[in-house]
């Protein structure tokens, strides 16, 4: 009897454990109103938002040298890869050698890599732009400086984080990856609800 | 329908789109010089030119080289390719030579970008070309004897 209830709860255990975990979300931003002082509002808004940011699937293309990263454990790319001149890999080893317009499933058995990740514009961001171990505070100064951020208007930084098909990839990132929180809708309300509330930054 | 050039002959291919251009390549037009590795962008022995550029065709779904350019090994030609050809038969850089299309082909590519590279832009342009045979140092030499012929 024992037994059995043991062999039981095992196999509950399994099924449970079989079951994939649920996509992580942002939270809504209605769950912000309750933040009556509009910095400390701006703040956690943007704190929220940076549940996307500084995911492994954002950070990996926003390094803070010259190398892209990989994976979940931000590994350096394999194979060797350098950033540069114009942020889209050596002369003769671009980013396009390998990285089409969209995301590819490969065609070998290999366990660890089941697709290719690909987007029209796939490329580097700017070393201007990178935020590998940064701050969420120092990415959000740099993120609003037109010095760091491409000349771009807290405007645009909110059209950009909504709409951009690059920023976009980060939800549907090919399979065998994990998908940034949210949708990018979501986020681009976060920012968006950051902006307006003063694009204030986590210290 | 997928339409093409492969070394300027016109493709029409009407299977499955999302067919790898390199099983195009090697078992409809029975271009064997390109080889399949590892089948996930890892080895670089896959390489081919399309609209001038290196690209790993087994990761290129053939729907998305409608109306490209593709070159392989069999086709590739000008300047830069004989200046290869010349430097690799010169310092018998292949071993087993499976990886050496695939080499070849990103050398070109690089030499067509780089005339005269140095050994950090060689480096960076062939790191994505595995050779189990560690054939590196004859193939940077020979990218650098290619170089020098083309000079003049």
């Amino acid at each position: 009897m024992m037994q059995q209830r043991a062999f039981a709860l095992a196999a509950l255990a399994a099924a449970v454990l079989a079951v994939p975990a649920a996509a992580a979300e942002l939270e809504p931003l209605s769950s912000f109103d309750t933040i009556t002082d509009e910095a400390a509002r701006s703040v956690a808004l943007f704190t929220e938002a940076g549940k996307v940011i500084e995911h492994p699937r954002c950070l990996n293309c926003h390094p803070v040298d010259n190398v892209p990263t990989q994976g979940m454990d931000m590994h350096p790319h394999e194979p060797p890869v350098v950033r540069g001149e114009a942020d889209m890999g050596a002369a003769g080893m671009m980013c396009t050698t390998c990285h089409g317009p969209e995301n590819v499933r490969v065609v070998a058995q290999a366990d660890t890599l089941t697709s290719i990740p690909g987007s029209a514009t796939w490329h580097l961001a700017p070393i201007s732009m990178a935020w590998a171990g940064k701050s969420l505070g120092e990415i959000c100064t740099q993120i609003k400086d037109p010095e760091r951020n491409g000349g771009m208007s807290l405007d645009d930084i909110v059209e950009h984080m909504s709409h951009d098909d690059l920023v976009g990839w980060g939800w549907e990132p090919g399979e065998g990856r994990e998908p940034v929180p949210g949708t990018q809708a979501e986020f681009g309300a976060l920012i968006s609800a950051w902006v307006e509330t003063g694009a204030h930054c986590p210290q | 329908m997928v339409t093409f050039t492969l070394n300027g002959k016109d493709i029409a291919f009407d299977g499955d789109p999302d067919t790898p251009l390199l099983w195009v390549i090697r078992d409809e037009a029975g271009l064997t010089g390109t080889k399949y590795g590892c089948g996930i962008a890892q080895c670089g022995a896959c390489t081919v030119h399309l609209d001038g550029m290196p690209r790993r065709s087994c990761v290129t779904p053939v729907s998305t080289v409608e109306g490209s350019d593709v070159v392989t090994i069999e086709g590739v030609s000008g300047a830069e390719a004989a200046a290869v050809q010349a430097a690799w038969i010169g310092l018998d850089v292949p071993q087993c030579g499976y990886c050496q299309s695939g080499q070849i082909m990103s050398a070109v590519a690089l030499l067509q970008l780089v005339p005269k590279p140095s050994d950090a832009d060689i480096d960076n342009a062939m790191a994505g070309n595995i050779c189990r045979c560690a054939t590196y140092v004859r193939i940077r030499r020979a990218i650098h004897d290619a170089a020098a012929t083309l000079e003049g």
